[in-house]
């Protein structure tokens, strides 16, 4: 039996009915047309699939969809403010961060977490704070240059 | 001359810069469509049945059950895709790997299909299908398939290449051999020689977008197929072929793919999902699970090598020979082939002899993965040649240089070289910083060569002006990474306008002539040399409507920067016509302005690339880190070098990976015990230090830019770089691959006890 959710994604109110087993992010795939959010694995070892729950970062292959009730969701495609790119966005088409850019979406979900908490990381703690999303294209170099360029701009330095 | 692919040696405005990729923006905020991405009204959800068990006859299978469950639309087994081939074995086997026939040959091997109208319907039928197996004694190691009591996994396997014919079958299905002059005698000569047996095991391309697909087939015989893929133009071919379709009634369109190394050039699940639509007469979506991808689609070959290299306390190498045993699946293959032709493809040497071996065993059909083959062989010869130049008390870097091919040497797969690049990558490694850096304790620091062809192949390309002078650069070869940027660029170079003002797109296949995969590092190859082909054809045209505007002979007009000109004297108070100029008149001077070329890209020029890297080993764990890499690599012309430096970062990356973690592992039972991201560990983030890169530039002369392929050889070195590093570190020659902490910690007691 399905379930009716009410939940905030990006800011929009958003009302959907899921199955009780349903992970959230199918429910962000395949019934709200949200797919900026990737499966590469459903096993929580990809990190393609990151969002931002409560302003915490989640794997939604890990989380029901049903568990969204009454909390606030963030998605990559809530990460620009219309037609501005968020400068995390920029950087990374601005350094090659992308390849074939599958991984992007989780990438840019995780490092904007990842900037919340540490607006100023060592190149250490970029690598560790990355490590629980897999790249198989760039080698890493071009994502973490991307990330420490943008974490100085948002520092305003 | 529109078709002439000469180097020019012009200097560039547009190509060496590096704008920004046109799909940036799109893949930065998740708007780009890949595989699983796309939905159309109706769809139903497709799931494959898979083969639990390594080695088995399929007695029956009973289908009713599941048909019956309210909900499944279509059920499928092998005779819903009856044999078409007619006689082409290797696409039988294509459709025998897509659903299995009489026998399952792998954990994995897909036996059957349904299509429901959601995904826990289709779970829930995949649980009513009941198949009858005979399970048969398997072999999962290419050493033990070889063997005279192996299990044999097809009764009608003798092996080709060999004379006489064999009349027993065996797991070798095809033998090949290359080199030149005489190995013995050469062995005769030197005054040290090596032998060593090297193992790799089986690695997965790993790309993190599992295959997916959206397959619509009409009654009339029409079809659509909505697919991630590296050459959509080939699985047309091949879908059309087993479905027994018309070519040109099936309509392939690329997704954005998220990854492919080699992995999305062959079919697996395609055809079970244009067969699931023609019955249940509705679109079916196919998403493999990344289980399902471990289990059934890719990888690499695990292989076990024997060199024997020669060489005098002069340094000359006298003569090498490699027997390379490639498991290649359950069905014949050419990756022994390709370990064969590359293995000495770095040196100049008078004696050299390869053998290659394709062993079928029960794992999936391996395929191809970034540089095919090479990489194994290399990490063979190169450890021989590390150790052989320490036997000799010389620099290994120094023996390379000495022994190295250059122009003119016979390659030790057979043509003659033209200009290459791996001595300036050698001198390059000598001078770079990195070789004179210090290093820490339990540190080591090695080098190692690597060599790929680079393919050419079929290739058409379209340009379009619009009426406002900006151009449409249409391409059929999908985008891996970046190469519509790359295109772009040279097209705006060879029409002297600025890349902003060129668009490129890929073409699904209805809407441009055939073109070959994405593979070989072929993309930017051969899809720029026809782009600026269609270019100069677009220009031709120009030209004549700027004289038709002037109404001037056209012979008076030439083209530069991106302007007709009109020559002469008596022309003088004629100014240039831009091209939009030129587009805005179009409709009275004759219509619209394209460009065309369609060509067979010839002359893909070889490309080589020289690693260094240190590593540090923790003695009490085994557990290696890298902790510094730098990739110098000849690119020809490096048309977007950021993209270029991607790659050969991207490939190191993957080529460390395969050094010191990723291995499958197959229990007794022949099933595969790490099909998923956890256990199958590729190199994280963490994991991994910047990677430097040089791009040398060395001009392909077959092509009007000297772009050779960049995609691939950067996988070819590390594992031996790796390895050498490691043997300097703790001077124990590591010779299985993953040198993962078990193996390097076993290999650390042995010497300890030695
Ligand atoms: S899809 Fe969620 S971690 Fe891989
Ligand atoms: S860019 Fe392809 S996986 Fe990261």
């Amino acid at each position: 039996m399905a379930v009716l959710v009410s939940t905030t994604i990006n800011g929009d109110a958003v009302e959907f009915a899921c199955e009780p087993d349903e992970t959230l992010l199918d429910v962000l795939r395949n019934r709200l047309g949200l797919t900026g959010s990737k499966e590469g694995c459903a096993t929580g070892d990809c990190g393609a699939c990151s969002v931002e729950v409560d302003g915490r970062l989640i794997c939604s292959c890990l989380m029901l969809g049903v568990e969204a009730e009454d909390r606030e969701i963030e998605t990559v495609e809530g990460m620009a403010d219309g037609a501005t790119l968020h400068p995390l966005q920029t950087k990374f088409i601005e350094h090659a961060a992308l390849q074939c850019g599958v991984c992007t979406p989780g990438f840019l979900v995780a490092a904007k977490a990842l900037l919340a908490k540490n607006p100023d990381p060592s190149e250490e703690e970029i690598r560790f704070g990355l490590a629980g999303n897999l790249c198989r294209c760039t080698g890493y170099d071009k994502i973490v240059r991307a990330v420490q360029d943008a974490a100085k701009e948002m520092r305003g330095a | 001359m529109p078709l002439d692919s000469t180097f020019t040696g012009q200097s560039f405005k547009s190509v060496g810069t590096r704008p920004l990729r046109p799909d940036g923006i799109d893949k930065v905020t998740g708007r780009a469509k890949y595989g699983a991405d796309h939905n159309v009204a109706g769809q139903l959800v497709g799931r494959i049945l898979r083969s639990p068990h390594a080695h088995a006859k399929i007695r029956s299978i009973d289908t009713s059950k599941a048909e019956k469950l309210a909900g499944v639309k279509a059920v499928i087994t092998a005779a819903d895709l009856p044999d078409l081939t007619n006689g082409d074995s290797g696409m039988f086997d294509i459709l025998d790997n897509c659903m299995a026939r009489t026998k399952v040959f792998y954990d994995g091997h897909a036996v059957a299909a349904v299509a429901a109208i959601d995904a826990h319907t289709a779970k829930a039928a995949l649980k009513l299908i009941k198949v009858d197996y005979e399970i048969l004694p398997h072999v999962t190691e290419v050493d033990e398939a070889v063997k005279p009591k192996a299990p044999i996994l097809h009764k009608n396997c003798f092996t080709e290449g060999v004379e006489p014919k064999p009349t027993k079958p065996s797991n070798i299905a095809k033998v090949t051999e290359f080199g030149h002059g005489d190995v013995e005698a050469g062995f005769a000569e030197a005054d040290f020689i090596v032998e060593r047996n090297f193992k790799t095991e089986q690695t997965h391309q790993g790309y993190i977008e599992p295959h997916a697909c959206v397959a619509s087939v009409s009654p009339d015989g029409t079809g659509e197929l909505w697919v991630c893929t590296q050459g959509h133009f080939v699985y047309r071919n091949h879908c059309a072929m087993l479905l027994g379709m018309d070519v040109s009634k099936l309509r392939v369109t690329s997704s954005e793919i998220g990854g492919g190394f080699g992995g999305k050039t062959h079919v697996w699940a395609e055809p079970v999902a244009l067969a699931l639509s023609r019955k249940a007469n509705r679109p079916v979506k196919l998403v493999m699970t990344r289980e399902e991808v471990f289990r059934a689609s890719g990888p690499t070959s695990a292989t076990s090598i024997d060199v024997k290299i020669g060489i005098k306390k002069d340094g000359t190498i006298t003569a090498g020979s490699a027997e390379l045993r490639y498991a290649s699946g359950p069905y014949l293959s050419m990756w022994a082939e390709l370990g064969a032709m590359t293995s000495f493809a770095c040196y100049d040497l008078k004696n050299v002899k390869t053998r290659g071996y394709e062993v079928l065993v029960n794992r999936p059909k391996s395929a191809a993965y970034r540089a095919p083959s090479a990489p194994m062989a290399a990490f063979a010869v190169e450890s021989v040649v590390d150790e052989l130049a320490k036997k000799i008390g010389k620099d290994p870097l120094e023996v390379r240089i000495q022994n190295a091919a250059k122009q003119g040497t016979k390659s030790s797969y057979g043509p003659v070289y033209g200009p290459i690049g791996i001595g300036a990558t050698l001198e390059a490694a000598k001078k770079h910083p990195h070789m004179s850096a210090p290093l820490g304790p339990n540190q080591g620091r090695g080098y190692a060569c690597g060599f790929w062809f680079n393919f050419g192949g079929q290739t058409c390309t379209d340009i379009n002006v619009g009426q406002d002078g900006t151009v449409t650069l249409t391409v059929g070869t999908v985008d891996v990474g970046g190469s519509r940027a790359s295109l772009a660029l040279c097209v705006a170079e060879e029409l002297g306008i600025p890349y902003n003002q060129v668009k490129a797109i890929v073409a699904d296949t209805s809407s441009l002539g055939h073109n070959d995969m994405t593979d070989g590092s072929r993309g930017t190859f051969s899809s720029s040399m026809a782009g600026i082909f269609a270019a100069r054809n677009a220009v031709a045209i120009l030209k004549e409507r700027a004289a038709k505007m002037w109404e001037i002979p056209v012979d008076d007009v030439s083209w530069e920067d991106g302007h007709a000109k009109a020559v002469g004297e008596k022309y003088g108070n004629l100014a240039p016509l831009s091209l939009k100029d030129i587009a805005a008149a179009a409709a009275n001077t004759g219509g619209p302005i394209a460009g065309h070329a369609e060509i067979v890209a010839d002359g893909a020029g070889v490309s080589f690339a020289t690693h260094i890297c240190d590593v540090e080993v923790d003695p009490e764990t085994g557990r290696s880190v890298i902790k510094r890499y730098t990739v110098i690599q000849d690119a020809g012309k490096a048309v977007h070098p950021t993209y270029v430096e991607g790659q050969y970062q991207g490939g190191a990356a993957q080529g460390i990976g395969w050094a010191l973690n990723e291995e499958y592992i197959y229990g007794k039972d022949g099933r595969l015990q790490n099909a998923g991201f956890l256990d199958y560990r590729i190199p994280v983030c963490s994991d991994l230090p910047m990677i430097d890169t040089q791009i040398l530039e060395i001009p392909n002369p077959n092509h009007p830019y000297g772009v050779r392929g960049v995609g691939e050889t950067s996988i070819v070195p590390p594992i031996a770089t790796i390895a050498n590093a490691m043997s300097n570190a703790f001077g124990v020659r590591m010779t299985h691959v993953p040198m993962s902490p078990p193996r390097v910690l076993k290999a650390l007691e042995a010497a300890a006890k030695s």
